[in-house]
């Protein structure tokens, strides 16, 4: 072997060949101001910020993975990944652990994971698969082809019950479909009959279940239960101001107001901290992150590639603008977490995937042979 | 044609990049929005915000609902309310603890048990606000501590109801307790996503009906807005949902009859299950001995908690449903029921009783040295005849024995609402396959089957069982599910919810077979084993007396009763029904280490039926004589 080959340079060469500089920086601007919340929401004891750390690296480490494989072989995953997901679905509403009330953890051997997870990829994969395959001659046979191949996982996750990831499901097929070229007429007639269909459906939901949406819609119809988390997050997002109380002085948090203050409302303790300049600045680091997806999409090599990218890019979008939703009170509470910033393992190295595929995306814009 | 494809593609690309600009400008104006939102809350209404954060201006007090009481069938309270003073400690807020409840120790009285108990507490309650050091504070002592309530911050007196069971022991394995919620209860009621309606609320039923009832007594938690200073007091109330009272229960049990049966225990060890044939309703549920549920209500303090726990006399352990033991010579009339169904045997059937019964070369004998002589079908009931049933058994066969007793529901888990039943063991070569573990053990033995005939051998069912059983019986087949809550009264909208009878399975009994061992069953109280017992009733009664052995003896071995420890006893056993013809009642009774069926446990029987057929209290409410003489009669 050529002694060149292990050169510290080549190394470095390697070890950055297909990370996308942009995309990598703004991941690791809002992991670091993740960490910095976590600690104040750990009350300044560093044991989750170094649990949180290792994921970040188990994520770093999925996402220069991920970006090493070319959109054309990940392609081949798509159809294995979507089934295995499907028959593990089917596994868990069958003999799943129920955890909370909610059927979604799956044991395997000495760990559990919950298969949801890797729909969230899986599925966009899938229909970016099924569309690329038929790209010459879309018609609106393979829409509804393609629809069914999203109601299907969509509805599993629904019945755990898990609101929020089967919301994230359906919004990252859905874009897929959008993108793919689905009509605006099919659209608006599509969203039209939605919202007509939402009657019949209340007259055959129970009363705990209409309450529990009640509740979604006005959180002080139950301000012990569900309401009370929102009820608390929106006095520490309001209480926050312009400028914030500053780092480690929210009373809110501090004072455990807020409940799950590091993983699905770590926002408010944000927002609390860091006020609406902090929160401006949030928005705009998602917004460049989101900018630099779509900017992919629109220069990637394939359909495939687009669409994967591009739909990939909403998902990022969609988990900030529901979890700052939620958290500020103007949409209802599902278990979705802040990119980047939440607390947790397995929604980091998802979003950390993702992001490596988008550089993957990135890296073979140029390759026009399909 | 290349160019068109070209073109195709062009254009395709062009969709797709307009579509990008659109997602990009929807994503700008869903994040301008959620901007917008944020100016709103935390420029505009920050003032708002602000004051509700920083001043915690308002806390939201959750109001424990009053828990329903508990009633007998004739409405005589069981378990009810009181309201009294506690003083208690807020741990978060007490710099010394120790130092403090010393202090509080001069100005009212702490003893050692209330430490001890608080230090219990302490240690297992997690998260808990404020816990008790003292609870039913006089008028006096709640004067005193409030004059010098300055010197102790963290310390509050607290207005709160308790629990109370007026009957002490008495029924206490029905009514059950309740105790502090811990860390396991709390972990349960997430899983009911029932968290929310008990905050506020430190109490939960752990045992009897207080547990199995716990949703229906509990009630729904009310809550009030308060507007509290920095110091965390309440200034005024804002707005307020009542809590709403948890439901009524009232039991089918009737205490009276509960009473006479517990007395006529005396202070001895065992259980007692009435059940009223025609609807599973449960007339007396005795296990014995009971403890003070009162113990529990703020908190079983160490000492007492371990003298429950570690009495060999096992207090706790609810006996009706949880003990198991083998039936005895009360299997038998459910042995001639196979026999006669199955047709194994007729009424005509009969045998010349030596004494024992030989099977591979083994004897097995009969209770009664000697033997009885000439039995038939009716005599082998009444005078209880051991190696009858031997050969019963041997004729029927194991399989055909186990699954004729399970339609009984013998080795089945009776479904009565209670917590923590047990199933017992409906012997059978399954069984056997499933309970041990080498194959040499596994394997079923046909010399095992004849000692499961006379109800010994792996035979092992728990009183309920047997009472349903003979309810069964009783009730010419059919078998409703015991239970002892009769209804439930919502205090609120005053509807009351019936437990109506609940027939679990109708077991299809030749009618003559079921009247020929009711006959026998008569015969036993009128000129057999219960004879002595119910001289002078003045009502039919069905019985069947049971011994029960509680160590298997060697073969040829004699049971000496003087020789054993009083522990390794025989366990006393009696079945029965009244009146024949129509039967109010069906019962059994267990009395452990009691010696010979007629003896110890018939009387009882004997008492309870007395009361609840006649209203005849016996002479000594508290002293039953037990008879001491001993019995020349088989068992």
């Amino acid at each position: 072997m050529e002694l060149a080959a292990l050169s510290p340079r080549r190394i470095a060469r390697r070890l950055t060949a297909g990370v996308d500089g942009p995309l990598l920086a703004l991941s690791l601007a809002l992991a670091a101001v993740g960490l910095a919340t976590l600690f104040s929401a750990s009350y300044e004891s560093p044991g989750r910020v170094t649990a949180q750390l290792a994921n970040l690296a188990v994520a770093l480490a999925a996402m220069w993975l991920v970006a090493q494989i070319p959109p054309q072989t990940l392609m081949r995953f798509a159809v294995p990944a979507y089934l295995v997901g499907l028959v593990l679905l089917v596994a868990v509403a069958l003999a799943g652990e129920v955890v909370n009330g909610a059927r979604r953890w799956l044991h395997v051997g000495v760990t559990r994971f919950q298969p949801s997870e890797m729909m969230k990829l899986a599925l966009p994969m899938m229909l970016a698969w099924y569309f690329h395959k038929h790209e010459a001659t879309l018609r609106m046979r393979d829409f509804a082809v393609a629809a069914l191949l999203l109601v299907l996982p969509v509805l599993l996750i629904a019945r755990q019950p898990d609101l929020g990831t089967a919301v994230l499901v359906a919004a990252a097929g859905f874009y897929v479909i959008f993108f793919a070229g689905i009509g605006w007429r099919v659209l608006v007639t599509l969203g039209a009959l939605g919202v007509a269909s939402l009657f019949p459906l209340w007259g055959m939901l129970h009363d705990y279940q209409r309450k529990r949406i009640l509740t979604l819609i006005d959180p002080s119809q139950d301000p012990l239960g569900a309401g009370y988390h929102t009820i608390q997050s929106t006095i520490a997002v309001g209480s926050g101001g312009l400028t914030g109380k500053g780092w480690l002085h929210g009373t809110q948090t501090h004072l455990e107001f807020i409940p799950e203050r590091h993983t699905d409302f770590i926002f408010a303790v944000y927002s609390e901290e860091f006020g609406l300049i902090g929160n401006a600045i949030l928005v705009t680091l998602y917004t460049l992150l989101v900018a630099r997806g779509l900017m992919i999409a629109a220069n990637a090599a394939t359909f495939y590639a687009r669409l994967l990218s591009a739909a990939v890019t909403l998902m990022f979008f969609t988990y900030a603008f529901v979890n700052m939703g939620m958290v500020s009170g103007i949409l209802p509470v599902v278990g979705v977490p802040l990119p980047f910033v939440s607390y947790g393992g397995t929604s980091f190295v998802t979003l950390g995937m993702a992001c490596g595929m988008l550089m993957s995306v990135h890296r073979n814009r140029k390759l026009v042979h399909t | 044609m290349r160019l068109a494809e070209l073109k195709d593609h062009q254009r395709e690309l062009y969709l797709f990049q307009l579509r990008v600009g659109v997602a990009g400008v929807a994503v700008l104006v869903a994040f301008a929005l959620l901007c917008a939102r944020f100016f709103q809350l935390q420029v505009v209404q920050h003032d708002t915000y602000a004051a509700k954060a920083e001043d915690n201006r308002i806390s939201i007090v959750p109001i424990a609902p009053n828990r329903g009481l508990i009633l007998d069938r004739n409405g005589v309270v069981l378990a009810r309310n009181y309201s009294a003073y506690t003083l208690e400690i807020f741990p978060d807020r007490v710099k010394d603890l120790e130092r403090t409840i010393q202090e509080l120790g001069e100005v009212v009285e702490v003893q050692a048990k209330d430490r001890a108990r608080f230090r219990k507490l302490y240690a297992e309650t997690r998260n808990a606000e404020s816990l008790p050091i003292r609870t039913r504070l006089s008028d006096e002592e709640v004067a005193r501590f409030a004059a010098n309530r300055y010197r102790f911050p963290g310390v509050e007196i607290k207005a709160r109801l308790f629990r109370q069971y007026p009957h002490g022991e008495l029924a206490s394995h029905v009514i059950g307790y309740i105790g502090r919620i811990n860390q396991k209860d709390q972990e349960r009621l997430a899983e009911l996503e029932v968290e929310a309606n008990y905050r506020g609320t430190d109490f939960i039923g752990k045992a009897g009906v207080e547990a199995s009832y716990q949703q229906e007594l509990h009630g729904t938690t009310g809550f009030e807005q308060v507007e509290i200073d920095a110091a965390g007091r309440g200034i005024r109330t804002l707005a307020r949902t009542p809590a709403q009272a948890g439901s009524n229960v009232t039991l089918t049990l009737d205490i009276k009859l509960q009473e006479v049966a517990e007395a006529a225990f005396g202070d001895r060890r065992g259980a007692l299950v009435a059940i009223e044939p025609s609807t599973g309703g449960v007339l007396a549920f005795v296990s014995k001995p009971g403890f003070d549920p009162n113990l529990f209500v703020d908190g079983i303090d160490p000492q007492s908690w371990a003298d429950l726990n570690n009495s060999p006399d096992r207090p706790l352990n609810n006996r009706a449903i949880a003990g198991v033991y083998p039936p005895g010579s009360t299997f038998k009339p459910f042995m001639a029921m196979a026999a006669l169904e199955l047709g194994k045997r007729t009424f005509k059937s009969a045998i010349h009783d030596p004494g024992y019964f030989e099977f591979g070369g083994r004897r097995f004998h009969d209770s009664k040295p000697g033997g009885n002589g000439f039995v038939d079908m009716y005599r082998s009931i009444v005078v209880s005849s051991d190696t009858f049933y031997y050969q019963v058994a041997n004729d029927l066969g194991i399989d055909a024995i186990a699954a004729f007793m399970a339609k009984f529901g013998f080795g089945a888990k009776s479904g009565i609402d209670l917590d923590g039943e047990a199933t017992g063991v409906l012997p059978s070569p399954e069984w056997k396959q499933r309970r041990f573990r080498r194959p040499e053990q596994q394997k079923w033995y046909a010399g095992e089957t004849i000692s499961i005939g006379i109800g010994q051998g792996y035979n092992a069912y728990t009183p309920i069982q047997i009472a349903l059983a003979v309810s069964t019986l009783a009730a010419d087949g059919d078998m409703y599910r015991p239970h002892l809550v009769s209804h439930i009264d919502n205090l609120r909208t005053g509807e009351r919810r019936r437990f109506e009878p609940e027939l679990v399975k109708h077991l299809e009994l030749n009618p003559e077979n079921l009247a020929f061992v009711k006959r026998a069953m008569q015969g036993v109280n009128t000129e057999g084993t219960g004879a002595r017992a119910f001289a002078g009733a003045e009502y039919t009664s069905a019985g069947k007396t049971g011994t029960a052995q509680v160590v298997g003896l060697k073969q040829g071995e004699k049971y000496d009763e003087k020789k054993v420890s009083e522990r390794h006893r025989d366990h006393s056993l009696f079945i029965a029904f009244a009146p024949v013809e129509s039967p109010k009642i069906a019962l059994m009774a267990i009395v452990e280490n009691g010696g010979f069926g007629a003896r110890a446990a018939a009387p009882i029987v004997r008492t309870v039926l007395d009361y609840y057929l006649l209203g005849k209290l016996p002479e000594s409410m508290l002293k039953p004589e037990p008879d001491e003489e001993d019995d020349s009669q088989g068992d």
